[in-house]
């Protein structure tokens, strides 16, 4: 049986969701699960984890340098508490991307990166080439097995449980020489789109910023978050953190649907966990349409509207 | 200054890889070979620290086979100042390379190094990090704009929640994004100048570095391929087949 430690994901107030795919995963893996909570103030981030499905403890890490999540003050804490643990596991989103290769590096450990399903606790298998090719990889049990969970793969840990909190503290040197300085967070009524059930995506296809406004609207008609091709990002129609695909986030949701994106397989590698695939783009050849489940021929600059009207009709 | 940046070479990005049938790796005989486009994004952004007025030496490094010093000639024909080829015949892992990279950058004494956060191969975003942790200097990974102070790095990381800017000191490693710029194009004089330039090679096993642990590739296998659908005549047929599969 495993010992698990799962590096929690939050905001400085609340736990991410991608905490409790990493569970699930720890969950595959199988043995008893920490969570630990590097905050300034981790008591509501702890509560939220203690009640998720399968863990056992939650570890509360406070300290002021804590209060912003970079990597060089987390890391040599991390490094500290893995001790004793089989496996450190953290979500494959920005956050652990950035922490945990600093970690395992500093334990001498090479990491598996992006785990998408666990065939025994020291074999997973993960994808290389933006999704083309999948290796299953086995990795050495000693010292223990750094790993970032591939969030779109797993679902959710359930809630119901109540494990033990607990403070904890290292003393762990933590450097001066990064800093935090600001986090220009976009600000949303709209769902999360790394974790949305329906997600709206606009591409190159959309033509510019102001146009985009119509796959807002179209998004805030489903109950939808707004997603976006590279091409859409590069060209500044929308922020970065809207970009789905190889390099961008990569989402399960239940519908996406592809408004004027062609379907490089950089995008197509960050849908193709979605369960229900629409593509509304002008081009009949479009690669996109060999991937969706629905396709649909036309401009979408007619086919949104009508379409939003057709979703009046249902209500 | 010295800065040091990361040059792999990789199966260019336009081509669909394909897994061998005997599920022992991906077919990468004849396919097209570029340098990976975060590298390429990694030594623009190092031109520019030169060009903006700052006295730097620009060194390309690459880890793989003798075959890469045709991607190195391409990054000395960018306009990086030198090369060096540590060459090996094995796939190097991140943590393998991050070590190599540390060695260099003692022997080189660098101040800055630049490299793409991830391998658009092997997908792993780690090296850059790991570099960081080996040297015990910091990190700025996904970056989308640097700006150079005196000793101090600010630097804005595209990160799921939006732009995160945070203040780095040198020595420092920073780790590329798409956004950061658009790289150059090569110039035809330029990769005749190129020719000229010094590119170095050190057998990787000149370097006296421990091997580190790797993963073993038990198998490939190439993706579930999703099933693919139908077209639908018009909006009233699509609201139809949504409410078909139960998603409206």
């Amino acid at each position: 049986m495993g010992k698990i430690l799962v590096i929690a994901e939050h905001d400085g107030k609340k736990l991410n969701s991608a905490t409790a795919r990493a569970v699930s995963c720890a969950h595959a893996i199988g043995g008893d699960i920490d969570i630990a909570v590097f905050a300034g103030d981790a008591a509501a981030i702890a509560d939220a984890a203690a009640k998720l499905q399968h863990v056992k403890r939650v570890l509360k890490i406070e300290r002021a340098e804590n209060a912003h999540q970079l990597a060089a003050v987390l890391a040599p804490q991390i490094v500290k508490l893995a001790s004793g643990y089989s496996h450190v596991l953290i979500p494959s989103t920005t956050f652990g991307k950035d922490v945990l290769p600093r970690v395992a590096a500093l334990l001498g450990v090479q990491q598996v990166s992006d785990v998408m399903n666990v065939v025994d606790a020291t074999t997973f298998v993960r994808p290389m080439y933006a999704g083309n090719a999948i290796v299953t990889v086995k990795a050495p049990a000693e010292p223990c097995i750094l790993a970032t969970v591939r969030t779109a793969s797993w679902q959710e840990a359930g809630t119901g449980g109540s494990a033990e909190i607990t403070s904890a503290s290292t003393d762990a040197a933590i450097p001066s020489h990064t800093r935090f300085v600001e986090l220009n967070a976009q600000q949303s009524d709209r769902p999360d789109l790394q974790s949305a059930p329906r997600v709206v995506s606009g591409g190159r296809g959309v033509g510019s910023k102001e146009n985009f406004e119509i796959i807002y609207k179209f998004a805030d008609k489903l109950g939808a978050a707004v997603g976006a091709s590279r091409a859409a990002v590069d060209a500044g129609f929308v922020p970065n953190d809207l970009q789905v695909g190889q390099t961008g986030k990569i989402i399960a949701p239940d519908l996406y649907v592809a408004v004027g994106i062609s379907g490089a397989i950089q995008h197509l590698t960050g849908i193709k966990d979605a369960r229900t695939i629409v593509a509304i783009n002008k081009d009949p050849d479009a690669p996109i349409f060999q991937v969706a489940d629905i396709g649909l021929v036309g401009d979408l600059f007619k086919i949104l509207p009508e379409l939003e009207q057709e979703l009046d009709k249902l209500k | 200054m010295k800065i040091i940046v990361g040059i792999k070479r990789v199966v260019d990005y336009s081509v669909r890889v394909q897994v061998k049938k005997d599920g022992s790796g991906v077919e990468t005989s004849g396919v097209k070979m570029s340098i990976n486009p975060f590298d390429e994004i990694a030594l623009e952004e190092a031109l520019r620290i030169r060009e903006k007025g700052t006295q730097a030496e620009v060194i390309a490094v690459s880890i793989g086979p003798g075959d890469a010093q045709q991607q190195l000639r391409t990054a000395l024909a960018m306009g990086a100042d030198r090369a060096i080829l540590v060459e090996t015949a094995d796939a190097i892992q991140p943590l393998m390379a991050a070590r190599i990279f540390h060695e260099l950058v003692k022997r080189e004494n660098a101040d800055l190094v630049i490299l793409g956060k991830q391998a658009i191969d092997d997908d792993s975003n780690q090296t850059g990090q790991m570099l960081a942790a080996l040297w015990d200097r910091p990190q700025a990974t996904f970056a989308s704009r640097v700006e150079l102070k005196e000793q101090t790095l600010t630097v804005t990381r595209e990160v799921d929640a939006g732009l995160e800017t945070i203040a780095v000191d040198l020595p420092a490693v920073v780790t590329t994004d798409l956004r950061l710029n658009t790289p150059r194009f090569v110039k035809m004089p330029d990769i005749m100048k190129a020719k000229s330039k010094p590119l170095a090679t050190i057998k990787l096993d000149e370097l006296g570095i421990a091997a580190a642990p790797t993963l073993q590739a038990v198998r490939f296998a190439p993706p579930q391929q999703r099933a693919g659908g139908h077209k639908v005549a018009d909006v009233p047929a699509l609201v139809a087949a949504l409410k078909d599969k139960g998603v409206l």
